[in-house]
């Protein structure tokens, strides 16, 4: 016993110092400071994970000129507000704020370095050296809902999420109308937890929408959890901000990746050539921010090929899961057929669509 | 609500009450010795990444469990030292060891983020767990049936074993056991290890069984749980069971109400807001608690010396 | 040779100052050696953890903003711990004063100035009193321990936010995310040191534990407090109301939760979302026992676990210690600090043998 926890001693002493060589590469005076404000650990395999692999890119792409520093674990409250700051006196002349609630923080902060850039994600808050981007994650929820709606048997699906905010509201819309193109009767039962990131209520959430005949559970919270639950019970599920098939091999049809790396790299590029403007992105497949991860064997063909339709279609711009006619809950009709919601409008949704249940 | 609808709830139950099952029996002992414990959610982080991390280098889950418990037990020998050997404050000392067992684990973890094990599930033949009875009966992890053999077992302990009534007697009044010979802080020490194997265990449950996965801070404040349950049970090890099941049960209450939709289905429930779904086990204990104080059959068994640091006159 | 323990008649002024200090002298010192060995620049690390938060020109704002909640929430927990009558949800009690002063702004539209603010902070002491106020009445009433009532409620806190600012006070211009609107600025506490982000919430945290030194050395309600926490029995049979001290050390505890949860909305943050909870509650308990229940004691353990916070995340960037090294390190500070607690109110004597000790005991 006491050579394996001496072991695992020595490998988590290992991994400390390779993770404080990774963010420390020689500090050349010539090269420009890049940092990042990151919500949770980089090791959550979701949300920050997704973020640090775009930092990595920068490091990959302008490891010669551009320098990047991070910190974890910042709570969205007021004390984000010293660590944004912090940064930006280090010398950083372009700082990411990776997570919704830091948007008041950062344009306190930006108000008091005019010099400094500052780009904050899914928040709608800019200003002159303040840009804002974020990625159409529904257009990767239009895939899942698509082979869900083919492959699911019993044609009730599960929606594990985290609040009832935009994000989750577009995500949970276009998987049920993704679905109902291949099963008008597929219904969505949605169950909201009231967290990002609990893994035994995930975990728990997932087991109960299973047995209220759920056959493919979809997951909008941050851990592996719900996935490795379908893996137990034989049914299917999906990645959410990564590839997580390591978790459920047989279970992880396919997943929705946060691809931020060209993004991160074009910016940082856009710093070092002087070109940096301030703007608000939200990307999506045809940028490469969204990215399905590849299929399980368990996909039939002719699945794939209606999920690759869709991929293709918001590539080249002929579809958009968001076309009338669109129905609310209570069957009020909401988009007339053949218009197409604006960016503006999916951006605050807040109603779902009919097929969709929900406690409230 | 069909028969396989309710078993499938209860195994759901099952998994959201054991850890907080076996950490607040854990705690149950440490607080019987006199010693109030603050730490439990970091001693089952440090739990649930021994468990995993042992899993995965020795492949066996059984070693897993057991390196939880030593992870568990060790960590809280740091808290034991301060608070029996150096009399520190006990409140401030749990507190502590919560944020040094974070910080611990998520160091521990680096090296085993993104690995899976194999889930430490049934050991019975798979023929066993096939019809609905018999997943009721023998579906579970191993650790299930520990937990629910812990039950009667940390019973019988405190109630008719020798050992069981020097730790209460430690509890109760230290200076008298000190007199008649025993040894406060030995006997504590025990307590406290016991306290901390049962939460590493418990954070096990999470890393081994219900998700297997390592990830940073992955008990979600269950450990804050297990210690209100503690209150709960009046420190009656029969009431700590009841309470950690009907807690489980209304966690799951919560999930079955979003889940069914019943704003959707109920019509008239519409107008309840899902912040109500996940505010109602923490309401509902409060009430049940409130009933069973005011129908005066709390009976408290606070130990009279708990928080208190043990002074030997000399 | 052995060491034995003796209790000091009086506690130790001397150490009650050298202890503290000398237990971060040396979690510095082992700081310095242990990042030094596992490959970080430990003398640099260290300075940036301890020293840099102090000593530099912007820094000691933000260890500042950090301090004032951890020492407001620390007070009046103070009291309930000194009665022993343990409010562990102050957390919750942070959450709803901050919700009351917010329903306030909301309530007076576009007004605003001392008046409001005054109005403002008001509502927040009594929305945390009165979330403080039900475990005393459930223990007062019903006998139920405000342990776990108190511990519920700040569960039950957080779903109350979550449900105001993604329900009735939904920012309308705030694109449906669960946020309340910005305050305007008439709306907002004033800075009071020009050019720094010291708003008036610092000075309140500066000024009350002063406030509550008077009060719980020279008042009658001070003594009180203090008799039921060291002698229960002996208070109930001095005529002393237990029920009164229940109310009181809860209706304070929450009082000063919610004035630090109101102070820290409208002088830090200026809007609620679902980031506002960030555990000031719980982490203001360990900051109320490191301060061993004094006021004055609690306003230094509070600007020590600011510094080690606003340290730790810096040195994230400057030295590159991952957030986990950080947390282990803090808590190693906070071990060395409650050990060497025994100093004050021990003398350490070394024996020179058990044997002659042995027959006295």
């Amino acid at each position: 016993m006491a050579q394996i926890s001496r072991r695992t001693l020595i490998k988590g002493a290992g991994a400390l110092a390779t993770a404080a060589m990774i963010g420390k590469p020689a500090l050349a005076a010539d090269k420009i400071k890049v940092g990042f404000i990151f919500l949770g650990p980089i090791g959550d395999y979701g949300w920050t994970w997704a973020h640090n692999k775009g930092r990595e890119a920068i490091d990959a792409a302008l490891g010669d000129k551009v320098e990047t520093i991070y910190v974890e674990n910042v709570a969205e409250d007021a004390s984000a507000i010293p660590v944004i700051r912090d940064l930006a006196q280090q010398g950083c002349k372009l700082i990411f704020t990776t997570s919704y609630g830091y948007m008041d923080q950062t344009i306190q902060v930006a108000g008091e370095f005019p010099d400094v850039k500052f780009e904050h994600c899914t928040g709608f808050k800019r200003a002159d050296n303040v840009s804002t981007y974020n990625s159409k994650f529904h257009e990767g929820r239009a895939v899942l809902g698509t082979i869900a709606g083919k492959m699911s048997k019993s044609g009730t699906l599960g929606y594990l999420g985290s609040y009832k905010v935009p994000e989750v509201v577009l995500g949970v819309n276009a998987f049920a109308l993704a679905a109902q193109k291949q099963n008008p009767a597929a219904t969505v039962k949605l169950v909201l937890i009231d967290s990002w990131f609990d893994p035994p209520k995930e975990a728990a959430a997932t087991e109960t929408l299973i047995n209220l005949g759920c056959d493919i559970v979809t997951t909008h919270t941050d851990s592996p959890g719900p996935l490795q639950i379908l893996e137990q019970k034989g049914l299917f599920g999906f990645g959410q901000g990564a590839d997580m098939s390591q978790f459920a091999p047989t279970a992880h049809l396919t997943a929705i990746e946060d691809i931020w790396g060209p993004y991160y790299v074009a910016r940082a590029q856009a710093i070092v050539d002087g070109k940096w403007a301030s703007a608000d992105t939200w990307d999506g497949f045809k940028e490469g921010t969204v990215m399905i991860a590849p299929y399980n064997p368990a996909v039939p063909a002719d699945v794939v090929a209606l999920a690759d339709g869709v991929q293709a279609g918001y590539k080249d711009g002929t579809y958009n899961i968001f076309t009338g006619p669109i129905y609310a809950q209570d069957g009020t009709l909401k988009v007339k057929e053949g218009e197409v919601m604006a960016d503006a409008d999916l951006a605050t949704i807040d109603w779902f669509v009919k097929g969709v249940e929900s406690a409230s | 609500m069909s028969p396989e609808y309710i078993i499938a709830a209860i195994v759901t139950i099952v998994g959201l009450t054991t850890p907080i099952l076996l950490a607040g029996l854990g705690e149950l002992v440490v607080e019987k010795s006199g010693v109030l414990n603050l730490g439990v959610e970091g001693m089952m982080l440090v739990g649930a990444i021994s468990g995993f991390g042992v899993t995965v280098l020795t492949f066996s889950p059984w070693l897993g469990v057991l390196g939880a418990a030593a992870g568990g037990a060790v960590a809280s020998m740091l808290f034991a030292v301060l608070v029996l050997q150096l009399n520190s404050n006990q409140v401030a000392t749990g507190l502590a060891l919560t944020i040094f067992g974070t910080g611990l684990s998520s160091l521990l973890g680096l090296s085993f983020t993104g690995r899976i094990i194999v889930p430490f599930l049934s050991v019975f033949p798979d023929a066993l767990a096939k019809n609905p009875i018999g997943r009721l009966i023998f579906g579970y992890s191993p650790i299930v049936y520990f937990a629910l053999i812990m039950v009667p077992a940390v019973y019988w302990f405190l109630k008719s074993t020798r050992a069981g009534l020097i730790l209460r007697a430690v509890g109760e009044n230290d200076h008298s056991a000190h007199s008649i010979g025993y040894s406060v802080v030995m006997v504590r020490y025990a307590a406290i290890a016991f306290g901390g194997a049962m939460a590493g265990i418990g954070g096990a449950y999470f890393s081994m069984v219900i998700t297997p996965m390592w990830a940073e801070k992955m008990t979600a404040g269950r450990g804050w749980i297990a210690l209100a349950l503690v209150v709960f049970a009046g420190w009656r090890t029969g009431r700590l069971l009841a309470g950690a099941y009907f807690f489980g049960f209304l966690m799951w209450l919560e999930l079955f109400a979003k889940a069914n939709g019943f704003g959707t289905t109920l019509p008239f429930l519409q107008v309840i807001p899902s912040q109500f779904w996940a505010a109602m086990p923490y309401v509902m204990t409060i009430v049940a608690l409130t009933i069973i104080s005011a129908r005066g059959t709390a009976g408290s068994n606070a130990p009279a010396c708990l928080g208190r640091p043990f002074l030997p006159s000399t | 040779m052995r060491l034995k323990l003796e209790k000091r008649p009086e506690p130790s002024l001397l150490m009650l100052v050298a202890a503290p200090v000398a237990s971060v002298l040396l979690t510095m010192i082992i700081g310095v050696v242990v990042f030094d060995l596992i490959g970080i620049k430990g003398a640099k690390a260290v300075m940036d953890i301890f020293l840099t938060p102090i000593l530099s020109p912007v820094k000691w704002q933000d260890v500042a903003a950090k301090a004032a909640p951890l020492i407001i929430i620390a007070l009046g927990l103070s009291v309930g711990n000194r009665a022993q009558v343990w409010n562990i949800g102050a957390e919750g009690q942070y959450v709803i004063g901050a919700l009351a002063a917010a329903g306030v702004g909301i309530a007076a539209g576009a007004s605003g100035g001392p008046d409001v603010l005054l109005l403002m902070i008001a509502a927040g002491m009594i929305g945390g009193a009165a979330w403080g106020g039900i475990p005393a009445l459930l223990r007062t009433r019903f006998n139920v321990n405000e342990i776990l009532s108190s511990l519920m409620l700040t569960y039950v806190a957080l779903q109350v936010l979550g449900f105001m600012v993604g329900g009735p006070w939904k920012d309308p211009n705030g694109r449906n995310f669960p946020a309340t609107a910005p305050l305007a600025d008439n709306q907002t506490l004033p800075i009071i040191v020009p050019g720094t982000t010291i708003h008036l919430g610092v000075a309140v945290a500066v000024i009350l534990p002063f406030v509550f030194w008077i009060l719980m050395s020279r008042s009658v309600f001070g003594f009180q407090i203090r008799v039921v926490g060291s002698a229960p029995n002996a208070a109930r049979h001095g005529g002393f109301d237990a029920g009164r001290t229940i109310w009181l050390a809860m209706l304070i505890g929450g009082g000063m939760a919610g004035l630090a949860g109101s102070l820290e909305f409208s002088g830090m943050l200026h809007k609620i979302d679902l980031g506002f909870p960030s555990g000031y509650g719980f982490t203001a308990i360990i900051v109320s026992f490191l301060g061993r229940l004094n006021p004055i004691g609690c306003l230094v353990a509070g600007i020590v676990m600011a510094v080690t916070y606003v340290g730790g995340q810096m040195a994230q960037t400057s030295v590159h210690i991952p957030n986990s090294t950080a947390g282990i390190f803090q808590a190693m500070m906070l071990f060395f600090i409650l050990a060497s607690d025994i100093l004050v109110r021990y003398r350490v004597r070394l024996l020179p043998s058990a044997k002659t000790v042995g027959a006295g005991e």
